[in-house]
């Protein structure tokens, strides 16, 4: 292996880390970057996602079995957006929308939600990691030439994130609801005096920010483990992103996580990984002590 | 709340409390008696049962593993129970969380030691929850039987250690692969106590042995993004990776290795933390063909295993599998058990006298405590992986091997030898 593959390699990598950095932000660019809500629990709802691929895997073997069981995560993807949705859309009825404006005790109820979440996949599934397998269609790898080998995993990966931002994108700013959502999170008073239903936005709001985190979780079971803490390992990666691109911004969580992501690659391969993640640390203090409102700091002077 | 309600508690919950002191101060009390009057009335006050006490963490992440180890160690003490119980009493269990916490665990120990005034604990999983309650064993004089594998270096009166020191797993698992599969080594660990101090044993014994180092990275516990140590991996084309990884990131390093497309054709991983129990989070499928190395496998054939294995599985389901610190929490419960039958009483130094050479047939084979340095002799076995999570047992020893809690290569002038007292200093030759 050639210094200029390994180099490329790397580069390849910084590339899927991002990706995938983005793809555990993307919920949380919403929920706490659009809404403001400091949701400990974000981490859990991705964990919900991950069961979501598990039970369906599982399914699948049973219905159809072992040789078509690739299937299943086609089916996954829709299903733990949907599960993760609709209990980011219980969450918030029933305790978020009680906390709206008081940071500290939504930090500490969400928290107590994340180990509740987590004591509850204990009892249904046991304490120990469960087995999610990669599709075979997933298995492969592209060689464009010697020495250098892409996953197909992580190609898959990065084009679904760019689909999922597409997406988001076109959400927020081709459509009513979308519309909307950008009313409610600018002014709220305003978007009520419209008429607006801004209760129902909000809960509309957070549902779609924790469906994306099931999203996130049920592709981030193909690369790391699925078990009742996977949460947790997720959740500060997933703050950094958000806060370092600057709060109320989606293109802030893309630079974020661009930055992070190929930094942290390219401090690695010349050092540790414990001294590349320390060192990506210290940078994004020092940027934050230098502009505390981020890459991409919200120009809107009506936000609280 | 109101003042209302909780007024008329109040009187109410203080009777309570002083019932239950009184209570304690007579269960203390009555405690003592069964030892004093044995010889005379055994059966009568045979009633009053011997106390142990359980620490593992049962919450946080942790309870993954050491879930099992309270499960199994409770099996144990209904077997003992269910032939008689130790000198003619029941033995009670007394099971704490100690939460993935360090200080919980100390908090904890001190708990069993002090008020329930338990004779042995069965407990830990993490050296850093051992060393934590270490302090609080010794003060006290409690006794803890641990049963995890561990990175030596310690020497403690008041733990016998069940699991294997360095020179029972790691040792044997170097020779054979410099012998198997080839010289060019890769160390890659997480980033904390036994990983490091494992690595350290490993380099001594590659440059006594032939071997060459290629490479050695630490991630953090916990870490999940494998890329960048999978192409540095491939950069330093070793012939075998010796992971001394621990918990979720294995998940990640067996998925991202093999969806690198690197298998164990073209390299081996060895690992000395991925049992049977952790095989189920990450697939037989995508680690099949790597390597374990431990004093113990499911596929193990004694009969005291088949035993075993059919126990453990008829009682906590068919889909739980069995493991080498398993194994070792079962069979230390009944060690313990053989100590007291021979000390023929409770106390600390009585147990610990009685356990010292004591023999057990284990469901991996005969295990004897170490008369000198309290750790345990036992088989060492390496285990190929298969697609169906379980091991092909690809090399064992013929006959248990005997601990050495300080490693040869590293302290070759120490030794664990508490006839003379403890760590002591060998002349040299």
């Amino acid at each position: 292996m050639t210094p200029t593959t390994f180099l490329v390699g790397q580069l390849f990598n910084g590339l899927s880390v991002s990706s995938i950095l983005l793809l555990m932000a993307l919920g949380l660019a919403i929920t706490f970057g659009l809404m403001g809500v400091i949701n400990m629990a974000h981490g859990e709802l991705m964990m919900l996602g991950s069961y979501t691929a598990y039970v369906l895997q599982n399914l699948f073997v049973r219905q159809f079995g072992e040789q078509n069981f690739g299937g299943y995560f086609l089916v996954a993807l829709p299903m733990s957006f949907v599960v993760a949705g609709l209990m980011g859309l219980l969450l918030e009825r029933a305790l978020i929308r009680h906390l709206y404006g008081r940071p500290l005790e939504t930090l500490l109820a969400t928290w107590g939600v994340s180990l509740i979440l987590q004591q509850a996949m204990r009892q249904v599934f046991g304490a120990n990691n469960v087995d999610v397998r990669s599709p075979n269609w997933l298995t492969g790898r592209w060689q464009p030439s010697a020495g250098l080998e892409f996953p197909h995993l992580r190609l898959f990966i990065i084009v679904f994130t760019a689909l999922a931002i597409a997406g988001m994108y076109a959400l927020l700013f081709r459509t009513n609801i979308g519309l909307k959502i950008r009313a409610v999170t600018q002014n709220r008073d305003m978007s009520a005096c419209l008429g607006v239903p801004t209760a129902k936005v909000d809960a509309y709001t957070f549902s779609l920010g924790s469906g994306l985190a099931g999203v996130a979780g049920c592709i981030l079971s193909l690369m790391g483990s699925v078990g009742p803490t996977t949460g947790q390992n997720y959740i500060v990666d997933a703050f950094m992103v958000v806060v370092l691109g600057g709060v109320g911004k989606l293109a802030g969580a893309i630079a974020g996580s661009f930055g992070i992501g190929e930094c942290n690659t390219l401090f690695e391969s010349f050092s540790t990984a414990t001294m590349g993640k320390v060192i990506v640390f210290t940078l994004v203090i020092l940027f934050l002590q230098w502009k505390p409102s981020g890459l991409f700091p919200s120009k809107s002077r009506s936000l609280d | 709340m109101s003042h209302r309600h909780d007024r008329p508690a109040n009187p109410g919950r203080r009777d309570f409390f002083r019932k239950t002191v009184k209570l304690g101060a007579g269960a203390a009390a009555a405690n003592f008696l069964p030892e004093l009057g044995y010889n005379l009335m055994p059966r009568a006050l045979g009633a009053e049962p011997v106390k142990v006490g359980i620490l593992h963490s049962l919450s946080g992440t942790m309870a993954i593993s050491e879930t099992s180890l309270r499960d199994v160690e409770l099996m144990a003490i209904e077997e003992i129970n269910a032939k008689g119980g130790v000198l003619g009493r029941k033995v009670e269990a007394v099971v704490e969380d100690g939460a993935s916490d360090w200080p919980t665990f100390a908090e904890k120990s001190r708990k069993l030691l002090q008020r329930d005034r338990v004779c042995s604990v069965f407990g830990c999983w993490t050296s850093a929850s051992r060393k934590a309650v270490l302090p609080v064993f010794e003060r006290l004089n409690g006794l803890l039987w641990y049963p995890v594998q561990y990175e030596g270096n310690e020497c403690s009166h008041n733990v016998f250690y069940t699991g294997a020191a360095p020179n029972q797993q790691i040792g044997p698992a170097v020779t054979w692969l410099l012998k198997n599969r080839g010289k060019k080594f890769y160390l890659l660990g997480s980033d904390y106590v036994f990983p490091r101090t494992a690595n350290l044993i490993i380099k001594a014994q590659l440059k006594a042995e032939g071997g060459q180092l290629v490479g050695e990275e630490y991630t953090p516990l916990g870490h999940m993004e494998y890329s960048t140590v999978v192409n540095k991996i491939r950069a330093a084309r070793p012939d075998v990776v010796f992971s001394t990884i621990n918990g979720d990131s294995n998940v990640a390093f067996y998925k991202q290795l093999r969806n690198a497309g690197i298998t164990a054709h073209d390299m081996a991983v060895m690992a000395v933390s991925v049992a049977e129990d952790e095989l189920r989070g990450i697939g037989g499928g995508v680690a099949e063909g790597h390597y374990a190395a431990w004093n113990y496998f499911e596929t193990v054939n004694t009969p005291q295993n088949k035993l075993f294995v059919d126990k453990f599985k008829s009682r906590f389901g068919k889909n739980r599998v069995t493991d080498d610190p398993i194994e070792a929490a079962y069979f230390q419960v009944h060690l313990w058990a053989q100590a007291v039958q021979k000390a023929g009483a409770t106390t600390v130094d009585a147990i610990r006298k009685g356990a010292l050479g004591q023999e057990f047939q284990a469901p991996e084979g005969l295990v004897r405590i170490d008369p000198k340095n309290q750790h345990t002799w036992k088989t060492v076995r390496i285990g190929q992986i298969r697609s169906d999570g379980q091991f092909n047992v690809v090399y064992a020893t013929d006959s248990p091997v005997r601990p050495q809690p300080w490693n040869t290569l590293l302290y070759p002038d120490r030794d664990c030898n508490w006839d003379l007292g403890g760590t002591v200093t060998r002349k040299k030759a």
